[in-house]
Protein backbone atom coordinates (compact mmCIF):
# COMPACT_ATOMS: atom_id res chain seq x y z
CA UNK A 1 0.00 0.00 0.00
CA UNK A 2 2.74 2.38 0.88
CA UNK A 3 5.32 0.98 -1.46
CA UNK A 4 5.88 4.34 -3.16
CA UNK A 5 6.60 5.92 0.21
CA UNK A 6 8.60 3.12 1.67
CA UNK A 7 12.11 4.39 0.86
CA UNK A 8 11.30 7.79 2.36
CA UNK A 9 9.84 6.25 5.49
CA UNK A 10 12.84 4.05 6.07
CA UNK A 11 15.47 6.60 5.14
CA UNK A 12 15.78 8.54 8.44
CA UNK A 13 16.26 5.43 10.58
CA UNK A 14 18.54 3.85 8.01
CA UNK A 15 20.76 6.93 7.71
CA UNK A 16 21.11 7.38 11.48
CA UNK A 17 21.78 3.68 11.99
CA UNK A 18 24.32 3.45 9.18
CA UNK A 19 26.18 6.59 10.21
CA UNK A 20 26.32 5.97 13.94
CA UNK A 21 26.44 2.21 14.25
CA UNK A 22 27.18 0.33 11.03
CA UNK A 23 30.04 2.54 9.91
CA UNK A 24 31.65 2.78 13.38
CA UNK A 25 31.26 -0.97 13.88
CA UNK A 26 32.87 -1.69 10.52
CA UNK A 27 35.79 0.47 11.60
CA UNK A 28 36.01 -1.36 14.94
CA UNK A 29 35.96 -4.75 13.23
CA UNK A 30 38.63 -3.72 10.71
CA UNK A 31 40.93 -2.17 13.30
CA UNK A 32 42.74 -5.27 14.66
CA UNK A 33 43.64 -6.32 11.08
CA UNK A 34 45.65 -3.12 10.67
CA UNK A 35 47.96 -4.27 13.42
CA UNK A 36 48.23 -7.97 12.61
CA UNK A 37 45.82 -10.69 11.60
CA UNK A 38 46.32 -12.65 14.79
CA UNK A 39 45.19 -9.62 16.84
CA UNK A 40 41.68 -11.02 16.47
CA UNK A 41 42.55 -13.91 18.75
CA UNK A 42 44.33 -12.08 21.58
CA UNK A 43 41.55 -13.04 23.97
CA UNK A 44 42.65 -16.66 23.57
CA UNK A 45 46.37 -16.26 23.03
CA UNK A 46 47.29 -13.82 25.80
CA UNK A 47 47.03 -15.42 29.26
CA UNK A 48 45.93 -12.20 31.01
CA UNK A 49 43.02 -11.72 28.61
CA UNK A 50 42.13 -15.39 28.69
CA UNK A 51 41.95 -15.28 32.48
CA UNK A 52 39.73 -12.21 32.29
CA UNK A 53 37.44 -14.01 29.83
CA UNK A 54 37.24 -17.12 32.03
CA UNK A 55 36.53 -14.96 35.10
CA UNK A 56 33.71 -13.22 33.26
CA UNK A 57 32.24 -16.47 31.93
CA UNK A 58 32.29 -18.16 35.35
CA UNK A 59 30.85 -15.12 37.10
CA UNK A 60 28.08 -14.78 34.50
CA UNK A 61 27.19 -18.47 34.64
CA UNK A 62 27.03 -18.43 38.44
CA UNK A 63 24.90 -15.27 38.41
CA UNK A 64 22.55 -16.75 35.79
CA UNK A 65 22.04 -20.00 37.73
CA UNK A 66 21.40 -18.34 41.07
CA UNK A 67 19.15 -15.61 39.65
CA UNK A 68 17.05 -18.18 37.78
CA UNK A 69 16.60 -20.41 40.83
CA UNK A 70 15.77 -17.53 43.19
CA UNK A 71 13.68 -15.75 40.57
CA UNK A 72 11.66 -18.90 39.85
CA UNK A 73 11.01 -19.52 43.54
CA UNK A 74 9.89 -15.94 44.25
CA UNK A 75 8.06 -15.53 40.93
CA UNK A 76 6.10 -18.78 41.35
CA UNK A 77 5.22 -17.87 44.91
CA UNK A 78 3.94 -14.45 43.87
CA UNK A 79 1.94 -15.91 40.99
CA UNK A 80 0.26 -18.57 43.11
CA UNK A 81 -0.56 -16.66 46.28
CA UNK A 82 -3.02 -13.84 46.65
CA UNK A 83 -2.41 -11.62 49.65
CA UNK A 84 -2.67 -7.98 50.64
CA UNK A 85 0.23 -5.93 49.33
CA UNK A 86 1.17 -8.53 46.71
CA UNK A 87 1.26 -5.99 43.88
CA UNK A 88 3.30 -3.64 46.02
CA UNK A 89 5.76 -6.41 46.90
CA UNK A 90 6.18 -7.20 43.20
CA UNK A 91 6.70 -3.50 42.56
CA UNK A 92 9.37 -3.21 45.25
CA UNK A 93 11.13 -6.38 44.10
CA UNK A 94 11.30 -5.16 40.52
CA UNK A 95 12.22 -1.57 41.43
CA UNK A 96 15.97 -2.00 40.72
CA UNK A 97 15.16 -2.67 37.04
CA UNK A 98 15.43 1.07 36.44
CA UNK A 99 18.67 1.55 38.40
CA UNK A 100 21.97 1.97 36.58
CA UNK A 101 24.52 -0.71 37.45
CA UNK A 102 26.81 1.81 39.16
CA UNK A 103 24.24 2.37 41.92
CA UNK A 104 24.06 -1.34 42.64
CA UNK A 105 27.84 -1.49 42.80
CA UNK A 106 27.71 1.32 45.33
CA UNK A 107 25.15 -0.55 47.44
CA UNK A 108 27.62 -3.41 47.69
CA UNK A 109 30.38 -0.97 48.71
CA UNK A 110 28.13 0.42 51.45
CA UNK A 111 27.49 -3.10 52.73
CA UNK A 112 30.84 -4.79 52.19
CA UNK A 113 33.37 -2.09 51.33
CA UNK A 114 36.19 -0.74 53.47
CA UNK A 115 33.78 1.30 55.63
CA UNK A 116 30.89 -1.12 55.05
CA UNK A 117 28.28 -2.37 57.49
CA UNK A 118 29.14 -6.04 57.32
CA UNK A 119 32.93 -5.65 57.79
CA UNK A 120 32.36 -3.54 60.92
CA UNK A 121 29.81 -6.08 62.13
CA UNK A 122 32.17 -9.00 61.59
CA UNK A 123 34.89 -6.94 63.31
CA UNK A 124 32.86 -6.35 66.48
CA UNK A 125 31.98 -10.04 66.51
CA UNK A 126 35.67 -10.82 66.55
CA UNK A 127 36.11 -12.29 63.06
CA UNK A 128 38.17 -9.41 61.73
CA UNK A 129 37.07 -7.01 58.97
CA UNK A 130 35.54 -9.05 56.16
CA UNK A 131 35.62 -6.73 53.14
CA UNK A 132 34.10 -8.63 50.25
CA UNK A 133 32.90 -5.78 47.99
CA UNK A 134 35.86 -5.81 45.62
CA UNK A 135 36.20 -9.58 45.28
CA UNK A 136 34.29 -12.22 43.32
CA UNK A 137 31.63 -12.28 46.04
CA UNK A 138 30.98 -8.54 45.80
CA UNK A 139 30.58 -8.65 42.03
CA UNK A 140 28.45 -11.78 42.28
CA UNK A 141 26.06 -10.20 44.81
CA UNK A 142 25.76 -7.00 42.78
CA UNK A 143 25.04 -8.88 39.54
CA UNK A 144 22.44 -11.07 41.22
CA UNK A 145 20.77 -8.00 42.72
CA UNK A 146 20.76 -6.50 39.26
CA UNK A 147 19.29 -9.50 37.42
CA UNK A 148 16.91 -10.88 40.04
CA UNK A 149 14.10 -8.36 39.32
CA UNK A 150 14.03 -9.41 35.68
CA UNK A 151 13.89 -13.11 36.59
CA UNK A 152 11.17 -12.55 39.20
CA UNK A 153 8.92 -10.60 36.85
CA UNK A 154 9.47 -13.06 33.99
CA UNK A 155 8.64 -16.11 36.13
CA UNK A 156 5.68 -14.39 37.80
CA UNK A 157 4.21 -13.60 34.37
CA UNK A 158 4.94 -17.09 33.01
CA UNK A 159 3.52 -18.87 36.05
CA UNK A 160 0.30 -16.83 35.83
CA UNK A 161 -0.07 -18.14 32.29
CA UNK A 162 0.27 -21.84 33.20
CA UNK A 163 -2.99 -23.65 32.68
CA UNK A 164 -4.12 -24.65 36.18
CA UNK A 165 -6.13 -27.55 34.78
CA UNK A 166 -2.91 -29.29 33.75
CA UNK A 167 -1.85 -29.38 37.35
CA UNK A 168 -5.31 -30.36 38.61
CA UNK A 169 -5.40 -33.11 36.06
CA UNK A 170 -2.03 -34.47 37.10
CA UNK A 171 -3.06 -34.36 40.76
CA UNK A 172 -6.31 -36.23 40.10
CA UNK A 173 -4.31 -38.88 38.28
CA UNK A 174 -2.27 -39.31 41.45
CA UNK A 175 0.92 -37.45 40.57
CA UNK A 176 3.12 -36.52 43.52
CA UNK A 177 4.31 -32.94 44.14
CA UNK A 178 7.68 -33.79 42.59
CA UNK A 179 6.02 -35.29 39.53
CA UNK A 180 4.02 -32.10 39.02
CA UNK A 181 7.15 -30.01 39.27
CA UNK A 182 8.98 -32.27 36.83
CA UNK A 183 6.22 -32.91 34.28
CA UNK A 184 4.17 -29.70 34.42
CA UNK A 185 6.13 -26.80 35.82
CA UNK A 186 9.56 -27.40 34.35
CA UNK A 187 8.32 -27.96 30.78
CA UNK A 188 5.85 -25.08 31.00
CA UNK A 189 8.50 -22.72 32.33
CA UNK A 190 11.29 -23.91 30.02
CA UNK A 191 10.87 -21.12 27.44
CA UNK A 192 11.02 -18.50 30.19
CA UNK A 193 14.08 -20.16 31.68
CA UNK A 194 15.95 -20.23 28.39
CA UNK A 195 14.99 -16.71 27.34
CA UNK A 196 15.55 -15.11 30.71
CA UNK A 197 18.74 -17.09 31.30
CA UNK A 198 20.22 -15.91 28.00
CA UNK A 199 19.45 -12.30 28.81
CA UNK A 200 20.86 -12.47 32.32
CA UNK A 201 23.98 -14.19 31.00
CA UNK A 202 24.49 -11.68 28.17
CA UNK A 203 23.85 -8.71 30.47
CA UNK A 204 26.29 -10.05 33.07
CA UNK A 205 28.97 -10.63 30.41
CA UNK A 206 28.71 -7.06 29.16
CA UNK A 207 27.97 -5.33 32.48
CA UNK A 208 30.21 -2.32 32.75
CA UNK A 209 28.66 -0.04 35.37
CA UNK A 210 28.63 -2.52 38.24
CA UNK A 211 32.07 -3.81 37.38
CA UNK A 212 33.39 -0.26 37.08
CA UNK A 213 32.58 0.49 40.72
CA UNK A 214 33.65 -2.91 42.09
CA UNK A 215 36.26 -4.66 39.96
CA UNK A 216 39.53 -3.56 41.45
CA UNK A 217 40.79 -7.02 42.42
CA UNK A 218 38.67 -9.29 40.27
CA UNK A 219 39.22 -8.57 36.59
CA UNK A 220 36.29 -8.89 34.17
CA UNK A 221 36.40 -8.47 30.40
CA UNK A 222 34.55 -5.12 30.09
CA UNK A 223 37.02 -3.59 32.55
CA UNK A 224 39.96 -5.12 30.69
CA UNK A 225 38.67 -3.57 27.46
CA UNK A 226 38.15 -0.23 29.14
CA UNK A 227 41.64 -0.09 30.60
CA UNK A 228 43.26 -1.23 27.33
CA UNK A 229 41.49 1.65 25.63
CA UNK A 230 41.91 4.46 28.15
CA UNK A 231 45.00 3.58 30.15
CA UNK A 232 47.16 2.03 27.44
CA UNK A 233 45.58 3.56 24.31
CA UNK A 234 45.80 0.08 22.83
CA UNK A 235 42.93 0.56 20.39
CA UNK A 236 43.53 -2.54 18.29
CA UNK A 237 43.44 -4.93 21.26
CA UNK A 238 40.49 -3.09 22.84
CA UNK A 239 38.64 -3.50 19.54
CA UNK A 240 39.59 -7.16 19.28
CA UNK A 241 38.42 -7.89 22.83
CA UNK A 242 35.16 -6.00 22.20
CA UNK A 243 34.53 -8.15 19.15
CA UNK A 244 35.09 -11.32 21.18
CA UNK A 245 32.80 -10.12 23.95
CA UNK A 246 30.17 -8.99 21.43
CA UNK A 247 30.24 -12.41 19.75
CA UNK A 248 29.64 -14.17 23.07
CA UNK A 249 26.67 -12.00 24.09
CA UNK A 250 25.20 -12.01 20.61
CA UNK A 251 25.52 -15.80 20.37
CA UNK A 252 23.86 -16.29 23.76
CA UNK A 253 20.89 -14.19 22.68
CA UNK A 254 20.76 -15.64 19.17
CA UNK A 255 20.77 -19.25 20.39
CA UNK A 256 17.80 -18.62 22.64
CA UNK A 257 15.88 -16.23 20.43
CA UNK A 258 13.56 -18.85 19.06
CA UNK A 259 12.43 -19.08 22.66
CA UNK A 260 11.69 -15.40 22.78
CA UNK A 261 14.75 -13.88 24.42
CA UNK A 262 14.05 -10.57 22.73
CA UNK A 263 10.46 -10.60 23.89
CA UNK A 264 11.68 -10.98 27.48
CA UNK A 265 13.82 -7.87 26.99
CA UNK A 266 10.71 -5.93 26.02
CA UNK A 267 11.62 -5.96 22.34
CA UNK B 1 15.98 -5.73 47.80
CA UNK B 2 15.00 -2.64 49.71
CA UNK B 3 17.70 -2.85 52.42
CA UNK B 4 20.61 -1.40 50.43
CA UNK B 5 18.41 1.46 49.21
CA UNK B 6 17.58 2.36 52.82
CA UNK B 7 21.23 2.19 53.91
CA UNK B 8 22.29 4.34 50.98
CA UNK B 9 19.64 6.99 51.55
CA UNK B 10 20.33 7.28 55.27
CA UNK B 11 24.12 7.35 54.82
CA UNK B 12 23.73 10.50 52.73
CA UNK B 13 22.51 12.37 55.81
CA UNK B 14 25.06 11.07 58.31
CA UNK B 15 27.90 13.26 59.46
CA UNK B 16 30.11 10.17 59.27
CA UNK B 17 29.05 6.78 57.87
CA UNK B 18 31.70 4.91 59.88
CA UNK B 19 30.20 6.20 63.16
CA UNK B 20 26.57 6.04 62.07
CA UNK B 21 23.74 8.14 63.46
CA UNK B 22 25.71 8.91 66.66
CA UNK B 23 27.76 11.29 64.52
CA UNK B 24 24.69 13.41 63.84
CA UNK B 25 22.47 14.49 60.98
CA UNK B 26 23.62 16.84 58.24
CA UNK B 27 22.50 18.32 54.92
CA UNK B 28 26.05 19.33 54.07
CA UNK B 29 26.67 16.40 51.72
CA UNK B 30 23.50 17.13 49.80
CA UNK B 31 24.63 20.73 49.28
CA UNK B 32 28.04 19.54 48.10
CA UNK B 33 26.45 17.14 45.63
CA UNK B 34 24.31 19.94 44.28
CA UNK B 35 27.25 22.25 43.71
CA UNK B 36 29.52 19.59 42.18
CA UNK B 37 26.99 17.54 40.20
CA UNK B 38 23.83 19.66 39.97
CA UNK B 39 24.30 20.12 36.23
CA UNK B 40 24.10 16.37 35.59
CA UNK B 41 20.42 16.33 36.52
CA UNK B 42 19.46 18.72 33.73
CA UNK B 43 21.87 17.06 31.29
CA UNK B 44 20.27 13.66 31.88
CA UNK B 45 16.72 14.96 31.55
CA UNK B 46 17.67 16.84 28.37
CA UNK B 47 19.31 13.80 26.81
CA UNK B 48 16.51 11.43 27.77
CA UNK B 49 13.86 13.80 26.35
CA UNK B 50 15.85 14.38 23.18
CA UNK B 51 16.33 10.62 22.80
CA UNK B 52 12.59 10.02 23.11
CA UNK B 53 11.86 12.78 20.60
CA UNK B 54 14.42 11.54 18.06
CA UNK B 55 13.45 7.88 18.31
CA UNK B 56 9.77 8.73 17.82
CA UNK B 57 10.63 10.85 14.80
CA UNK B 58 12.70 8.20 13.04
CA UNK B 59 11.19 4.98 14.42
CA UNK B 60 7.51 5.54 13.68
CA UNK B 61 7.85 5.89 9.87
CA UNK B 62 10.39 3.06 9.88
CA UNK B 63 8.06 0.82 11.91
CA UNK B 64 5.23 1.47 9.47
CA UNK B 65 7.37 0.62 6.45
CA UNK B 66 8.58 -2.58 8.14
CA UNK B 67 5.08 -3.59 9.20
CA UNK B 68 3.67 -3.21 5.69
CA UNK B 69 6.51 -4.96 3.90
CA UNK B 70 6.25 -8.67 3.25
CA UNK B 71 9.76 -8.95 1.91
CA UNK B 72 12.54 -10.81 3.65
CA UNK B 73 14.77 -7.76 3.89
CA UNK B 74 12.32 -6.10 6.29
CA UNK B 75 12.85 -8.84 8.85
CA UNK B 76 16.54 -8.69 8.17
CA UNK B 77 16.59 -4.94 8.72
CA UNK B 78 14.68 -5.25 11.99
CA UNK B 79 17.23 -7.84 13.08
CA UNK B 80 20.09 -5.56 12.13
CA UNK B 81 18.92 -2.52 14.10
CA UNK B 82 18.48 -4.76 17.16
CA UNK B 83 22.19 -5.63 17.19
CA UNK B 84 23.20 -2.63 19.36
CA UNK B 85 21.17 -4.23 22.17
CA UNK B 86 22.79 -7.65 21.74
CA UNK B 87 26.33 -6.25 21.61
CA UNK B 88 27.68 -4.64 24.82
CA UNK B 89 27.33 -0.86 24.91
CA UNK B 90 31.05 -0.60 25.51
CA UNK B 91 31.74 -1.91 22.00
CA UNK B 92 29.29 0.46 20.31
CA UNK B 93 30.76 3.39 22.23
CA UNK B 94 34.35 2.45 21.31
CA UNK B 95 33.29 2.24 17.67
CA UNK B 96 31.68 5.69 17.80
CA UNK B 97 34.82 7.19 19.34
CA UNK B 98 37.05 5.54 16.73
CA UNK B 99 35.14 7.20 13.90
CA UNK B 100 33.93 10.50 15.36
CA UNK B 101 36.33 11.10 18.24
CA UNK B 102 38.41 13.53 16.21
CA UNK B 103 35.50 15.87 15.49
CA UNK B 104 36.10 18.12 18.51
CA UNK B 105 32.82 20.06 18.58
CA UNK B 106 30.80 16.85 18.22
CA UNK B 107 32.89 14.91 20.73
CA UNK B 108 32.44 17.64 23.35
CA UNK B 109 28.74 18.16 22.76
CA UNK B 110 25.83 16.41 24.47
CA UNK B 111 24.81 15.32 20.97
CA UNK B 112 27.62 12.74 21.04
CA UNK B 113 25.93 11.00 23.97
CA UNK B 114 22.56 11.52 22.32
CA UNK B 115 23.47 9.54 19.18
CA UNK B 116 24.70 6.68 21.38
CA UNK B 117 21.41 6.63 23.28
CA UNK B 118 19.36 6.84 20.08
CA UNK B 119 21.17 3.87 18.54
CA UNK B 120 20.71 1.83 21.71
CA UNK B 121 17.00 2.63 22.23
CA UNK B 122 15.85 2.72 18.58
CA UNK B 123 15.07 -1.04 18.34
CA UNK B 124 12.81 -0.87 21.40
CA UNK B 125 10.70 1.88 19.84
CA UNK B 126 10.66 0.31 16.36
CA UNK B 127 9.55 -3.09 17.62
CA UNK B 128 6.82 -1.83 19.93
CA UNK B 129 5.33 0.45 17.26
CA UNK B 130 5.74 -2.05 14.40
CA UNK B 131 3.84 -4.64 16.44
CA UNK B 132 0.98 -2.14 16.75
CA UNK B 133 1.00 -1.37 13.01
CA UNK B 134 0.84 -5.12 12.27
CA UNK B 135 -2.48 -5.66 14.05
CA UNK B 136 -4.89 -7.25 11.63
CA UNK B 137 -7.89 -5.01 12.26
CA UNK B 138 -5.77 -1.95 11.59
CA UNK B 139 -4.72 -3.41 8.26
CA UNK B 140 -8.38 -3.94 7.34
CA UNK B 141 -9.41 -0.41 8.32
CA UNK B 142 -6.53 1.01 6.34
CA UNK B 143 -7.54 -0.96 3.27
CA UNK B 144 -11.11 0.31 3.57
CA UNK B 145 -9.86 3.90 3.83
CA UNK B 146 -7.63 3.38 0.80
CA UNK B 147 -10.49 1.98 -1.32
CA UNK B 148 -12.58 4.97 -0.31
CA UNK B 149 -9.88 7.17 -1.78
CA UNK B 150 -8.01 8.40 1.29
CA UNK B 151 -4.48 9.43 0.32
CA UNK B 152 -1.47 7.95 2.03
CA UNK B 153 -0.95 10.99 4.26
CA UNK B 154 -4.63 11.10 5.17
CA UNK B 155 -4.44 7.48 6.22
CA UNK B 156 -1.18 7.89 8.09
CA UNK B 157 -2.04 10.99 10.09
CA UNK B 158 -5.81 10.58 10.49
CA UNK B 159 -6.07 6.87 11.06
CA UNK B 160 -2.83 5.09 11.78
CA UNK B 161 -1.09 7.52 14.12
CA UNK B 162 -4.01 7.78 16.57
CA UNK B 163 -4.35 4.00 16.49
CA UNK B 164 -0.73 3.33 17.47
CA UNK B 165 -0.46 6.25 19.92
CA UNK B 166 -0.66 4.02 23.04
CA UNK B 167 2.23 1.92 21.71
CA UNK B 168 4.27 5.04 20.94
CA UNK B 169 3.68 6.13 24.52
CA UNK B 170 4.81 2.86 26.05
CA UNK B 171 7.80 2.93 23.73
CA UNK B 172 8.58 6.46 24.88
CA UNK B 173 8.42 5.42 28.52
CA UNK B 174 10.79 2.52 27.86
CA UNK B 175 13.22 4.72 25.94
CA UNK B 176 13.19 7.42 28.62
CA UNK B 177 13.87 4.88 31.37
CA UNK B 178 16.71 3.26 29.43
CA UNK B 179 18.28 6.59 28.53
CA UNK B 180 18.21 8.11 32.00
CA UNK B 181 19.95 5.08 33.54
CA UNK B 182 22.34 4.35 30.66
CA UNK B 183 25.95 4.00 31.75
CA UNK B 184 27.75 1.44 29.55
CA UNK B 185 27.84 3.69 26.50
CA UNK B 186 27.68 6.99 28.30
CA UNK B 187 30.79 6.55 30.41
CA UNK B 188 32.87 6.14 27.26
CA UNK B 189 31.15 8.95 25.40
CA UNK B 190 31.12 11.62 28.11
CA UNK B 191 33.60 14.46 28.59
CA UNK B 192 34.11 16.58 31.74
CA UNK B 193 31.61 19.06 30.29
CA UNK B 194 29.02 16.51 29.22
CA UNK B 195 28.15 14.40 32.24
CA UNK B 196 24.88 12.61 32.89
CA UNK B 197 23.48 11.39 36.20
CA UNK B 198 24.92 7.85 36.07
CA UNK B 199 28.29 9.23 34.94
CA UNK B 200 28.34 11.71 37.82
CA UNK B 201 27.36 8.93 40.22
CA UNK B 202 30.25 6.73 39.09
CA UNK B 203 32.61 9.68 39.39
CA UNK B 204 31.47 10.49 42.92
CA UNK B 205 31.76 6.83 43.99
CA UNK B 206 35.31 6.70 42.71
CA UNK B 207 36.61 10.02 43.98
CA UNK B 208 34.43 11.37 46.80
CA UNK B 209 33.60 10.47 50.40
CA UNK B 210 31.14 7.64 50.83
CA UNK B 211 28.61 10.08 52.35
CA UNK B 212 28.67 12.24 49.22
CA UNK B 213 28.11 9.18 47.05
CA UNK B 214 25.13 8.28 49.23
CA UNK B 215 23.66 11.76 49.11
CA UNK B 216 24.05 11.73 45.33
CA UNK B 217 22.34 8.35 45.10
CA UNK B 218 19.49 9.88 47.10
CA UNK B 219 19.29 12.75 44.60
CA UNK B 220 19.14 10.24 41.74
CA UNK B 221 16.31 8.30 43.36
CA UNK B 222 14.36 11.44 44.26
CA UNK B 223 14.67 12.83 40.73
CA UNK B 224 14.22 9.69 38.68
CA UNK B 225 11.72 7.49 40.51
CA UNK B 226 8.84 10.03 40.78
CA UNK B 227 9.38 10.91 37.14
CA UNK B 228 9.14 7.27 36.09
CA UNK B 229 6.08 6.68 38.27
CA UNK B 230 4.36 9.74 36.87
CA UNK B 231 5.08 8.66 33.32
CA UNK B 232 3.91 5.11 34.05
CA UNK B 233 0.71 6.48 35.54
CA UNK B 234 -0.03 8.79 32.61
CA UNK B 235 0.78 6.01 30.17
CA UNK B 236 -1.66 3.67 31.90
CA UNK B 237 -4.41 6.31 31.90
CA UNK B 238 -3.86 7.16 28.24
CA UNK B 239 -3.63 3.55 27.14
CA UNK B 240 -6.88 2.79 28.97
CA UNK B 241 -8.61 5.69 27.26
CA UNK B 242 -7.39 5.03 23.73
CA UNK B 243 -6.89 1.30 23.52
Amino acid sequence: MASRWQPFLLAPALVVFAAFWLLPMARLIALPAEKAWDSYFVVLTQPAYLLSLINTLLLSLAVTLVSLVLGAAVGLFLARHRFAGRRMLLGVLTLPLSFPGVIIGFFVILLGGRQGLIPSLSDTMGFGRWTFAYSFIGLFLAYVYFSLPRAISAYAAAAEAIDVSLEDCARTLGASAWHIVRDVWIPELAPTTIACGAIIFATAMGAFGTAFTLASKFDVLPITIYSEFTNYANFAFAASLSISLGLVTWAALALSRRKGAYAALGL
Amino acid sequence: MIGPIGVSVSAGFMENYAIGWRGGFTLRWLAEVWSAYGSTVMASITIASATVFTTILIAVPCAYALARSKKAWALWFEELITLPVAVPGLASALALILVYGELRWFRQHLAFILVGHVIFTLPFMVRVVAAAFRRRELLAIEEVAATLGASFWQRFSGLLLPAVLPSILSGALMVFTLSIGEFNLTWMLHTPLTRTLPVGLADSYASMRIEIGSAYTFVFLIVVLPMLWLMQLSERVLVKRYA
